[in-house]
């Protein structure tokens, strides 16, 4: 579904080349889950940002679906680029445009109404009764929700998520993580996990690739953590964890 | 009071087409404000360096024009402009010729007001548009103006009030407007009451103004409720 091929990245940073991806060989089957982990700076985001051509490789060739997106014009590439979900950190949601809206926006884009579809999305996140109100009012669990269904709403192959939980508590980060996990069931997405927190891929990736200046310095296959008993309130949840 | 208000009767004509002048002209410059002003901002913020879609040659062409009026003293830039203004409108004297300078100045500030605008949106919004594949027309209708829109609608009063206050010179070419009214009837003629009111009258004006920008542009701002 996606493979690199020797990709590498590197940025002017002033008058210094910073190298950001370093010969990456990498492939990502269907409807597989892979978590991407490293620190700060490992390069990691920049691998995601290949994959639906934010960032086009210094060198390298990666392909999606067999097709090498940076050979394309510009306008195919966006055409592309639909087919490509992507959830980030900070929601990357509009604030002055009511939730319905947001979730139906990439349909707009395409000329399309989308009014049902985006109601069907919201009700898979569960977040339907919310559809009238504007991001302001919702929490940043409730943000990242509507930000799964808009970016779900053109049922991608693939989805990307750069950092979704990092910005969140960990009782969102659960809810999300949920969510993430009922997409892959339902709608057999292949997703892309970037995240430094190493407890998030371990819930719900089946492969983890470790990142480190730009490299791949381990490739691991992930075990599922036990089935723990979630409990509801953050207050129990957390008499729990440090009992 | 009761002279001023006899006066006041007395001019009533005057005074009325002097606010219809002033609001031709206002007219005229916010129509080239939104018309031109707003699509060379929006070309000023997308092809600066480091912008969505850099064009250098492009953005440091729009820098000059915008830079180059709104650096002329407006009186030199009404005179020095007035062989193009015959050209196009086929004179230089009246409402309509003072409308030129106007609409070039009113054009100028708004340019640089709706990318200084753009300018606070936030990274992530141009991001997304770019991840949904978004057309540059789309990037900019859909994403920018969309967000931006409380901000692009309080520039355009701040736009108008300093129209308002450059129209009054219009006089000099024959422009009218109630600017020329306090001058000719007020000032010149030692009627200083009649001045004080006009003045009055305009600064009610500019109140109005602001407080109805001001208004619009919060019922359109979400970002915060």
């Amino acid at each position: 579904m996606i493979e690199f091929r020797q990709v590498s990245k590197t940025f002017m940073q002033g008058r210094a080349t910073v190298t950001a991806l370093d010969r990456i060989d990498l492939t990502i089957a269907e409807n597989e889950m892979v978590g991407i982990v490293g620190e700060s700076g490992s390069g990691k985001s920049t691998l995601l940002r290949l994959i639906n051509h934010l960032e086009a490789p210094t060198s390298g060739t990666v392909l999606v679906a067999g097709e090498d997106l940076d050979a394309l014009p510009a306008r195919t590439q966006r055409a592309r680029r639909r087919d490509i979900g992507m959830v980030f950190q900070q929601f990357n949601l509009l604030a002055n445009s009511p939730v319905l809206e947001n979730v139906a926006l990439p349909l707009r884009l395409q000329g399309r109404r989308g009014r049902d579809r985006a109601l069907q999305m919201l009700e898979f996140v569960r977040m339907a009764d919310h559809r009238d109100k504007h991001p302001a009012r919702l929490s940043g669990g409730e943000k990242q929700r509507v930000a799964i269904a808009r970016a779900l709403v053109t049922r991608p192959r693939i989805l990307l998520c750069d950092e979704p939980t990092s910005a969140l508590d960990s009782g969102h980060t659960e809810e999300v993580m949920d969510v993430l996990r009922k997409v892959r069931r339902e709608f057999s997405t292949t997703i892309v996990l970037v995240s430094h927190e190493l407890e998030t891929v371990k819930s719900s990736c089946d492969r983890a690739v470790v990142l480190e200046e730009g490299r791949i310095a381990a490739h691991t296959d992930v075990t599922p953590p036990p089935p723990r008993e979630r409990s509801g309130s953050y207050a129990q949840r957390a008499a729990e964890f440090l009992a | 009071m009761s002279e001023l208000l006899a006066r006041l009767t007395e001019y009533r004509g005057e005074i009325i087409t002097s606010i219809v002048e002033t609001g031709y002209m206002l007219g005229n410059s916010l129509l080239a404000a939104v018309l031109v002003g707003l699509p060379v901002g929006t070309l000023l913020y997308l092809a600066r360096p480091g912008g969505p879609y850099e064009r250098r040659w492009l953005h440091s062409a729009l820098n000059v024009y915008v830079n180059v009026v709104r650096s002329v003293p407006f009186l030199l830039f009404v005179v020095a402009l007035i062989p193009f203004t015959r050209w196009l409108v086929g004179t230089s004297f009246g409402t309509t010729a003072a409308s030129v300078p106007l609409a070039f100045v009113a054009a100028a500030l708004y340019a640089r007001f709706s990318e200084q605008t753009l300018l606070d949106v936030p990274e992530q919004t141009v991001e997304l548009a770019r991840s949904l594949g978004a057309s540059p027309l789309q990037l900019v209708t859909r994403f920018l103006y969309s967000e931006a829109r409380s901000g692009l609608v309080l520039s355009l009063t701040t736009v108008t009030i300093s129209m308002v206050s450059y129209s009054t010179i219009m006089g000099v070419v024959g422009g009218g407007g109630v600017g020329d009214f306090a001058i000719r009837y007020g000032y010149q003629t030692y009627e200083y009451d009649l001045m004080y009111a006009t003045i009055v009258l305009m600064i009610v004006a500019v109140m109005l103004i602001q407080g109805a920008g001001t208004l619009l542009s919060r019922s359109l701002d979400r970002r915060g409720r």
